[in-house]
């Protein structure tokens, strides 16, 4: 695949959008080149669809430029774009049969009647339903309504073609056939494709490009393997294959230090004794007798998996997971033996170690000894502290002391769950509210990109007066 | 698509055809023959306070038989096949397709001295007037907005899952207990809009007492029909009370049948 | 069905059907009382020979005609609308145009008479069709706007974008494809809109002014006089339309979903 920058047809150029005071796309680049297959991978709500809608032309940027060969088509109508979409629940034109609705473009542009009908049959064989023509949409598959949707699309012979999670709504062993059909579709008319979803194996095997997003913003944009191999931080690590993922620390160039133990790496340039995330995929870890790795651990459970044996590995307090051709029973110590280049650093997303955030006392009782705060717009009591009220309070909290509130009553109401990584001994949780983004611990899944209540727990929190300001 | 102008011309249709309308039956309502500001109209249509009451409580009474009357039928047809659901939909609604003074009249003709009834009583012995009273009033009420109780009440108890009936059955109630537990909370719905649609119509309707009531028996449809003609201004304010006890009956039944859905 | 609800059912319809069927008898009755005297058809050929009734009866049909068809265009229109507001206004909306059905007829009657008689006087001019039909418009759009209103926002909007997204300007895209989308909603708010105008007396009684008649007003007037067998046959033919127009509607919508279920 050419990937000349002369062959850029569409170009996305600091792309803002907001909903309600939601930021959905916060400020984007994207590129796509002619024929490639672009895949745009996330989890739900990350502004993926925003992102193909905007292509689209179905959706204004609040801020940005749309470029299509090199000229801005901001504000331009779908109706006058050259893309065209297939969409998430296919869309068809239910009082049509499938040659109205794979003719409808055609016939709106008043294409002479001949040519309407060689094309449509053209058509009609490259996605594979050869005499469907006189069938209602309605008594068509899945599968097939599919077919018909990427047809109607395709025959406008549009120089990108979206895809909005086309096989969402397909069993799994359709999807698979699917898969394989859709790339050989853009083989075929050599269409720049670009697709949408969020699952990861699809983007994989289908993709010559991945575009990762998360949060309204592109995490990592490459090629498939590079994504998986060399993913840019835990997010995209999480989210494209199994991996573990670990705290560490860089203590120089080539060498990191996890679980307490100095290890030999092949990544520079993150400094001195820098706290990173650690991705090890559970294929390149390898299993040998105790004495010869410096990490050891004891086999906690075995699942045969067909091609290989999954083993979840217990080792100082942090659990594994460990892919390999041979199995080690339960209970067995095993060493854990990882090459210097299978092991990538990556930057943390979110860099504290503590929660510090500032507080202003609003009313104060001496002899309860108990203070009520106000922090974002939020106002709640913490005890067994007195500050004058008025003051300014600086407060750490660990990431320890920061939960979500079961029962709904949180400190902070409505706070965002921004990413939920699983770091072998727990959850690593990040969370956003209006003003600032927390870091959280927790033995508990999360759902991402949720809305919940954040619970302090003050015991934990070091309180004091903001330094330099109301001191009397 | 997402324009909100294609609602303009019917925004503007109901301030001239249906706002307007209503602010001078108001004005007309606090006015007099001169356009001075008065609530003599009020005074006045304070005289036919017996009848309002009487409207009311024949509108009561009917709403109340077509209620009892078609809260069965309407659970008898919620429970059919579907086929046989739609069958009797349709029977009910095909009377209601006959003009509203037709289906009036044939009352008229079936009560009549003389008329089958009559006759048929007579020859059991029994002769009375059947016809010029408050009883064939109501009847006739009943009989012109019975389907307007079913339809809604069957809609709804349609809706009710055959399982969830099992369900309890499965679960050790009896009959009334379900009927108690289940069917009736979640008829509510029902209840409330078919009791809307009955009341209304016949707490305002006129020429029903006309035809099928006697010389007393008129309500207050009739009272403003006969009184706009020459006083339109004793007239408004006789409909703005009717307007007014309608509104307030709505807002109460829709507030019992919101805590109905809750409990 | 069981016993006891197959009697319930039964006496009910019954109940329903008996005043329906006496007309239809006494349409038949060879004398002008409720007493038996023989078989006749005349009181239907003198019907045929009443031309009052004859144009009556096409100025029942042309008014609702026109009031059905303009309130579905005008509902239709409002039915998008009000779909694309929000929150409270939506709401706000919505709630005046159910005002118009919940108003008992007789004060629309009133209040549109009371309008139209000062307009009248103002602009000079008398009551008659046009102020029937304005009326009729009135009390029919709501309904439009109530059947229409579930079919959008059950309508899956991205049909429209498709057609957006293969060519089509917004009104060729509501032209070729949202139409087909409403359509269900629109038929059903026609048709009760037609029924409704048919059907109603009170509000053409105070808006037609002195000359215009239509078939409810001529029943008024024909039972207010003094009861004429000829308004059996009246009845009888209605009924039997009524009876037709269901008969043809429900064999279709059986075909319709035999097709369906044959399709699924």
């Amino acid at each position: 695949m050419a990937n000349n920058k002369n062959d850029v047809i569409i170009s996305l150029r600091d792309i803002f959008v907001e909903f309600d005071g939601e930021v959905i796309l916060n400020h984007i680049n994207l590129d796509i080149k002619d024929k490639e297959f672009l895949t745009i991978l996330g989890p739900s709500g990350c502004g993926k669809t925003t992102t193909l809608r905007i292509i689209g032309g179905f959706l204004e940027p609040e801020q940005g430029t749309v470029t299509f060969e090199g000229e801005k088509i901001n504000g331009l109508p779908p109706y006058k774009r050259n893309v065209n979409t297939v969409f998430q629940k296919y869309s068809l034109f239910p009082h049509l049969n499938v040659f109205d609705n794979i003719a409808f473009g055609m016939k709106i542009k008043k294409l002479p009647k001949n040519e309407i009908k060689r094309r449509v049959k053209e058509m009609l064989a490259i996605v594979d339903l050869k005499g469907y023509e006189k069938r209602s949409v309605s008594k068509l598959s899945g599968g097939q309504q599919q077919r018909v949707a990427i047809a109607r699309a395709l025959v406008c012979d549009p120089k990108v073609l979206l895809l909005d999670e086309p096989l969402g709504a397909l069993d799994l062993k359709l999807r698979k056939n699917m898969q394989w059909e859709l790339k050989q579709i853009q083989q075929k008319t050599n269409t720049a494709f670009v697709y949408v979803t969020h699952d990861q194996e699809e983007a994989l095997t289908m993709s010559d490009t991945v575009v990762v997003m998360n949060n309204g913003v592109i995490e990592q944009i490459g090629a498939p393997a590079d994504v998986y191999n060399e993913p840019v931080n835990a997010f995209v690590a999480d989210f494209i294959g199994e991996a573990n993922i670990l705290n560490g620390t860089m203590l120089d160039d080539c060498r990191v230090k996890i679980l307490g133990e100095e290890l030999e790496c092949v990544d520079k340039g993150f400094g001195q004794n820098t706290p990173v995330d650690i991705v090890i995929r559970p294929e390149d870890i390898e299993v040998v007798k105790p004495e010869e790795a410096k990490l050891v651990g004891e086999v906690t459970e075995v699942v045969f998996k067909g091609v290989h044996y999954e083993m979840t590995v217990m080792c100082k307090g942090c659990e594994w997971i460990i892919h390999s051709t041979e199995c080690s029973p339960v209970g067995s110590k095993i060493g854990m033996k990882i090459i210097p280049f299978n092991i990538q650093i990556m930057n943390k997303m979110f860099l504290a170690e503590k929660n510090t955030f500032y507080a202003e006392v609003i009313s104060a009782s001496e002899e309860e000894n108990k203070i009520t705060v106000k922090v974002e717009d939020s106002e709640f009591d913490i005890e067994n502290y007195y500050f004058e009220t008025g003051s300014t309070l600086e407060i750490s909290l660990p990431p320890r002391a920061l939960s979500i509130a079961g029962d709904g009553v949180g400190h902070i109401d409505d706070v965002y769950i921004e990413s939920v990584i699983f770091k072998g001994e727990h959850n690593e949780i990040i969370l956003e509210s209006d003003e600032q983004k927390w870091l959280m611990q927790s033995d508990v899944d999360e759902q991402v990109a949720t809305y919940v209540p954040l619970k302090f727990d003050f015991t934990q929190a070091e309180i004091k007066l903001k330094e330099g300001a109301n001191e009397t | 698509m997402r324009l909100k102008r294609p609602s303009i011309p019917y925004i503007i249709w109901m301030v001239v055809f249906t706002m307007i309308p209503i602010v001078l039956i108001l004005f007309s309502a606090f006015t007099d023959r001169n356009g001075n500001f008065t609530t003599a109209s009020f005074v006045k249509a304070f005289g036919y306070f017996d009848v309002f009451l009487k409207s009311l409580w024949i509108a009561f009474i009917s709403t109340l038989i077509c209620l009892i009357l078609a809260y069965p039928i309407g659970y008898i047809m919620s429970r059919q096949k579907k086929s046989v659901q739609n069958t009797l939909t349709m029977v009910i609604m095909i009377p209601m397709w006959m003009n509203f003074l037709l289906r009036i009249y044939a009352w008229v003709t079936l009560l009549q001295n003389g008329g089958p009834i009559d006759t048929m009583l007579s020859f059991l012995g029994i002769h009375t007037t059947l016809l010029g009273n408050q009883g064939a009033v109501i009847l006739g009420m009943v009989y012109e907005y019975l389907p307007f109780m079913v339809l809604p009440l069957y809609s709804v108890m349609a809706k009710i899952d055959n399982g969830l009936i099992e369900a309890a059955e499965d679960l050790g109630s009896g009959r009334l207990t379900v009927m108690r537990k289940i069917v009736f909370p979640l008829s509510v719905p029902g209840i409330v809009s078919g009791v809307t649609m009955v009341f209304v119509p016949s707490a305002s309707t006129f020429l029903v007492a006309q035809y099928l009531g006697g010389v007393d028996d008129i309500m207050i449809g009739d009272v403003i029909d006969r009184i706009f003609w020459s006083d339109n201004n004793t007239g408004s304010a006789i409909a703005l009370v009717l307007m007014a006890a309608i509104l307030i009956f709505l807002i109460i039944l829709n507030f019992f049948g919101d805590e109905e859905a809750i409990a | 069905m069981k016993k006891l609800t197959k009697l319930y059912t039964a006496l009910i319809i019954v109940f329903m059907y008996m005043p329906i069927v006496t007309l239809i008898l006494f349409s038949f009755n060879n004398g002008k009382t409720t007493v038996w005297k023989g078989f006749t058809l005349r009181w239907y050929t003198d019907l045929f020979r009443d031309s009052q009734i004859i144009s009556s009866l096409w100025n029942t049909l042309l008014v609702a005609f026109l009031a059905s068809i303009f309130a579905t265009i005008l509902g239709t229109m409002a039915a998008i609308g009000i779909n694309n507001f929000k929150g409270k206004k939506k709401i706000f909306i919505q709630n005046a145009s159910n005002i118009e059905i919940l108003t008992p007829d007789i004060v629309t009657g009133v209040a549109l008479m009371l309008m139209f008689t000062m307009l009248g006087t103002a602009f000079h001019f008398k009551m008659g069709f046009v102020t029937v039909l304005l009326s009729h418009i009135t009390f029919c759009t709501p309904y439009v706007v109530l059947n229409v209103l579930p079919r959008i926002r059950h309508m899956d909007y991205s049909v429209y974008e498709a057609a957006l997204d293969l060519g089509c300007n917004p009104w060729q895209a509501f032209r070729k494809v949202v139409i087909h989308e409403l359509m269900p909603g629109m038929v059903s708010g026609f048709l009760m809109s037609f029924t409704f105008s048919m059907d109603d007396f009170v509000i053409t009684y105070f808006t037609r002014g002195s000359a215009f008649q239509t078939l409810s007003i001529q029943i008024y007037s024909m039972t207010h006089q003094r009861i004429s067998p000829k308004i059996n046959a009246l009845s009888a033919l209605l009924f039997a339309a009524i009876l037709i127009l269901m008969l043809i509607v429900n064999i279709k919508d059986r075909k319709v979903e035999k097709q369906q279920a044959q399709r699924v």
